[in-house]
């Protein structure tokens, strides 16, 4: 059917909807390491980031969006961490932020 | 139904002698409705009401959408209570949602902080002679026809019942953002679960139908359906509510604010048009009802009589359902019995989906 | 001369500040205002953060009380508390030598948070009705079947101006985690989101059990407060929340919403405070002496507390504070009566 066009669409909802996004590859993301569910959301990884420092890469936000089933993006992204480590070196919950990286781009590079 | 919550919240509401303020919307859109509401009033109900042909917008639409300053709808506001005062009554109603939380904004504003009370008494004064008296009680109209609900019920021609299978008629009601979540309080069953539209469907025979998104503001919003950068959102409000409410298979919608009556009736349209959904059954847009046309069906008036042809979806279906009998031939004419033409039929009403073609070869030449 | 003391409430507090006094040689008696000694304890199932049965510790106390033929007044409604002994509603009057209140708390209402729909919708229950129904020994939907995704709603009546209620329980925060990872046991294959505003561990052992819940338990915490649940169509229930750690507005349907109802005070307790000439704390629960030396005393003297009367505790701290109420009553009616033994 032909589309009408009065000059403005129907806004698509913003919200993470749990009853849609797939959270398959999530699941098997936490699986492979358990302590992801462990993040406080303290921001330590965010505010030490070398990358976040200078571009609009937040780690925190990123992991967390993931584990919700978010991965549209996710993968470029993760290309924006520089591997340096500081994140796990500040991590309150000794959560191997930086192997994250790896699984991250290691699982999501379909999306 | 379960919720008794609504019992916890009740108000004052006057059982007689009422000043009538009317809506701008509601007059342009729904003028069949505040002319049925106050025939039922005071014809059916023999209430004393009185229609002033003095007062004026409450200019809320303007308030709200930046352009008039809260003084000037102070003065407005307290004017009209001036009028109230000296046509002799004391009890104001008023047929819109916008118009009603600004009278409780108003009153309360005044109340919390009497210096602007001062100050408008003296506006009101210096810009029209006259004086300030405030109303002994306040109440949208609908809380009005919920007191009555029980006396209408009693005069009843037919109640909501679909005549072919006599079960209950499936209602989606909806209550205008400004009714109670401003003011709790202000509202019959308090905001989370208004009892003000749910009362009149129950006690006149239809069963309320409560869907997730029953909370849901239509998206109307004033300075947001305005603008025409901003009607994306304004209508995914709408769109939002018909996607929850759809699996319920409603027969009707009916509400009690002029924007929500509008919004919810119209943008089935504009839906249609857009992404090609149809939320009603047989390829047909889902009524929308006042709760005066509501009232006036329960009690028998012709429904042309009530202004339902100038409804955006159709609403022979319904009266199908309800059994009204009315003249299909009588849709279009006007108060001297001479025809006043009619609009395109296009999707979401009953006719034929041709001229939605048609139409759209006008908007692309256009 | 015997000594005696008049504990209102025979809660854990009031029990065990009797059995403490009994062995100081003090003769306690407890009016209470149920049928039924134990309190918000009885038909608790499992204790945080040990997962030790509610029984476990209720009922020894409960033993000792009668096998020590504590005098006990059930069914009994206190309207007056002065220093010399306790009115009751029947006009009837108990006489003592001090007198401690013991009364606890009142469980938050949640019919009153509608948004949540309590008492509307089936699946909608409180953290009290989930401990009832893991100790009748079945959890389920009100159809019978088994939630396959729970959501847990913290604060629900604490931290919140809109229901009068400012203050933390305290409690919830453990309570929730302790009955995520029940429902984890008990459904390993479901999923379970916790919604929280803060998480607050304050206990021993109550953060390392968050940990286990995230980590062993794979509990989703999702920092974000429900806004509101409704009813699906196929009575499943629909809520919103921000995930205030994306910044994004979220939504789910769940099988089972499980609120976590704060402890508010008593309602009666301005009354007995206005009658007593003590005082309330802002938050309704009676106000202690001073927050260090004198946690347990009042402003009259001769009137004590005991657990939950004065804030939000945890049933080891209430216990633990019995003995401390005990020991400052011993002390009061020793200087009060020198020649006493």
């Amino acid at each position: 059917m032909a589309v009408t066009n009065f000059g403005y669409g129907i806004n698509r909802p913003r919200a993470i909807d749990l009853d849609t996004n797939d959270l398959r590859k999530s699941r098997d993301i936490i699986a492979e390491m358990p302590e992801l569910q462990t993040c406080i959301g303290c921001g330590s990884c965010t505010a030490s980031c070398t990358a976040g420092n200078l571009t609009d890469f937040n780690f925190r936000k990123l992991h967390t969006s993931v584990r919700r089933g978010e991965y549209k993006g996710a993968y470029e992204e993760i290309g924006k961490c520089m591997l340096c480590g500081k994140c796990r070196l500040v991590c309150p919950r000794g959560i191997n932020t930086r192997g994250l990286v790896m699984l991250l781009k290691r699982k999501l590079g379909d999306f | 139904m379960k919720r008794a919550s609504w019992q916890e919240y009740q108000k004052d509401i006057a059982d007689d002698k009422y000043y009538y303020a009317r809506s701008c919307i509601r007059q342009n859109f729904f003028p069949g409705s505040e002319r049925a509401f106050l025939n039922i009033l005071a014809n059916d109900l023999g209430k004393d009401i009185y229609d002033d042909p003095l007062h004026t917008s409450c200019t809320g639409i303007g308030y709200h959408s930046d352009v008039v300053p809260l003084e000037t709808i102070m003065t407005v506001v307290a004017r009209q209570f001036a009028l109230m005062a000296e046509a002799g009554y004391e009890n104001f109603i008023s047929s819109c949602i916008t118009s009603f939380g600004i009278y409780n904004e108003v009153l309360s504003t005044w109340e919390e902080f009497p210096e602007t009370e001062e100050r408008t008494r003296r506006y009101l004064k210096e810009a029209t002679g006259r004086e300030l008296v405030k109303p002994r009680s306040i109440a949208h109209t609908s809380d009005v026809m919920f007191t009555h609900r029980h006396s209408i019920a009693r005069k009843a021609k037919r109640r909501l019942v679909n005549i072919h299978t006599g079960e209950p008629l499936r209602v989606v009601e909806h209550i205008g953002c400004h009714y109670a979540k401003i003011f709790p309080k202000s509202g019959i069953g308090g905001s989370e679960f208004p009892y003000v539209l749910a009362g009149m469907i129950e006690s006149w025979g239809g069963q309320v139908v409560d869907y997730p998104e029953r909370r849901h503001c239509c998206g109307f919003g004033f300075r947001n359906y305005l603008a025409q950068a901003n009607r994306g959102y304004s209508i995914a409000n709408s769109h939002k509510k018909l996607e929850s409410m759809a699996p319920y298979k409603p027969d009707f919608i009916v509400a009690n604010c002029p924007g929500c009556t509008m919004f919810l009736d119209k943008w089935q349209y504009a839906i249609a048009e857009m992404d090609g959904t149809i939320y009603g059954a047989d390829g047909k847009g889902i009524p929308v009802l006042t709760y005066e046309e509501m009232a006036g069906l329960v009690l028998g008036y012709d429904p042309w009589e009530l202004g339902m042809q100038f409804h955006q979806v159709d609403v022979e279906p319904l009266l199908d359902k309800l059994g009204v009998e009315y003249d299909p031939k009588a849709k279009y004419l006007g108060k001297d019995g001479k025809y006043i033409g009619e609009p395109k039929p296009v999707a979401v009403n009953c006719e034929s989906e041709r001229y939605i073609y048609e139409m759209k070869e006008n908007l692309e030449r256009w | 001369m015997v000594k005696r003391v008049v504990i209102v409430g025979g809660g854990a507090a009031g029990m065990q500040t009797a059995l403490e006094l009994k062995s100081r040689g003090i003769e306690p008696m407890i009016v209470e205002r149920d049928i039924e000694l134990g309190g918000k304890v009885r038909g608790w199932h499992k204790l945080f953060p040990s997962f030790t049965p509610a029984g476990d510790v209720l009922k020894p106390i409960a033993e000792r009380i009668k096998a020590e033929r504590i005098r006990c007044f059930l069914g009994q409604d206190v309207v007056g508390i002065a220093s010399d002994g306790v009115t009751l509603r029947s006009g009837e009057r108990i006489l003592a030598d001090a007198v401690v209140i013991a009364t606890g708390f009142t469980l938050f209402d949640a019919h009153r948070k509608q948004e949540y729909g309590y008492g509307l919708y089936d699946n909608v229950i409180t953290s009290v009705d989930l401990e009832r129904m893991m100790n009748g020994g079945k959890v389920m939907l009100a159809d019978g079947s088994e939630p396959r995704r729970i959501a847990i709603l913290h604060c629900v009546g604490s931290r919140d101006e809109k229901v009068g209620q400012r203050h933390c329980s305290k409690v919830c925060c453990i309570t929730g985690v302790k009955q995520a990872i029940e429902l984890k046991q008990l459904f390993p294959t479901a999923d379970v989101f916790n919604f929280y505003m803060d998480i607050r561990m304050f206990g021993p052992g109550y953060e390392e059990l968050y940990r286990e819940a995230q980590e062993k338990y794979n509990v989703h915490f999702v920092r974000g407060r429900i806004s509101e649940a409704a009813e699906t169509i196929n009575k499943r229930i629909q809520i919103k929340a921000e995930d205030t750690l994306t910044g994004r507005p979220l939504r789910m349907t769940v099988d089972m919403l499980v609120l976590l109802v704060g402890m508010n005070a008593n309602y009666e307790n301005g009354d007995l405070a206005a009658k007593s000439g003590l005082s309330l704390a802002p938050n309704g629960y009676f106000m202690a002496q001073n927050s260090f030396l004198g946690t347990v005393c009042s402003e009259c003297e001769g009137i004590f507390f005991a657990g939950a009367a004065t804030a939000p505790k945890s049933l080891a701290d209430t216990l633990a504070e019995a003995s401390l109420t005990a020991s400052k009553v011993d002390e009061f009616l020793r200087n009060k009566f020198p020649s006493w033994q």
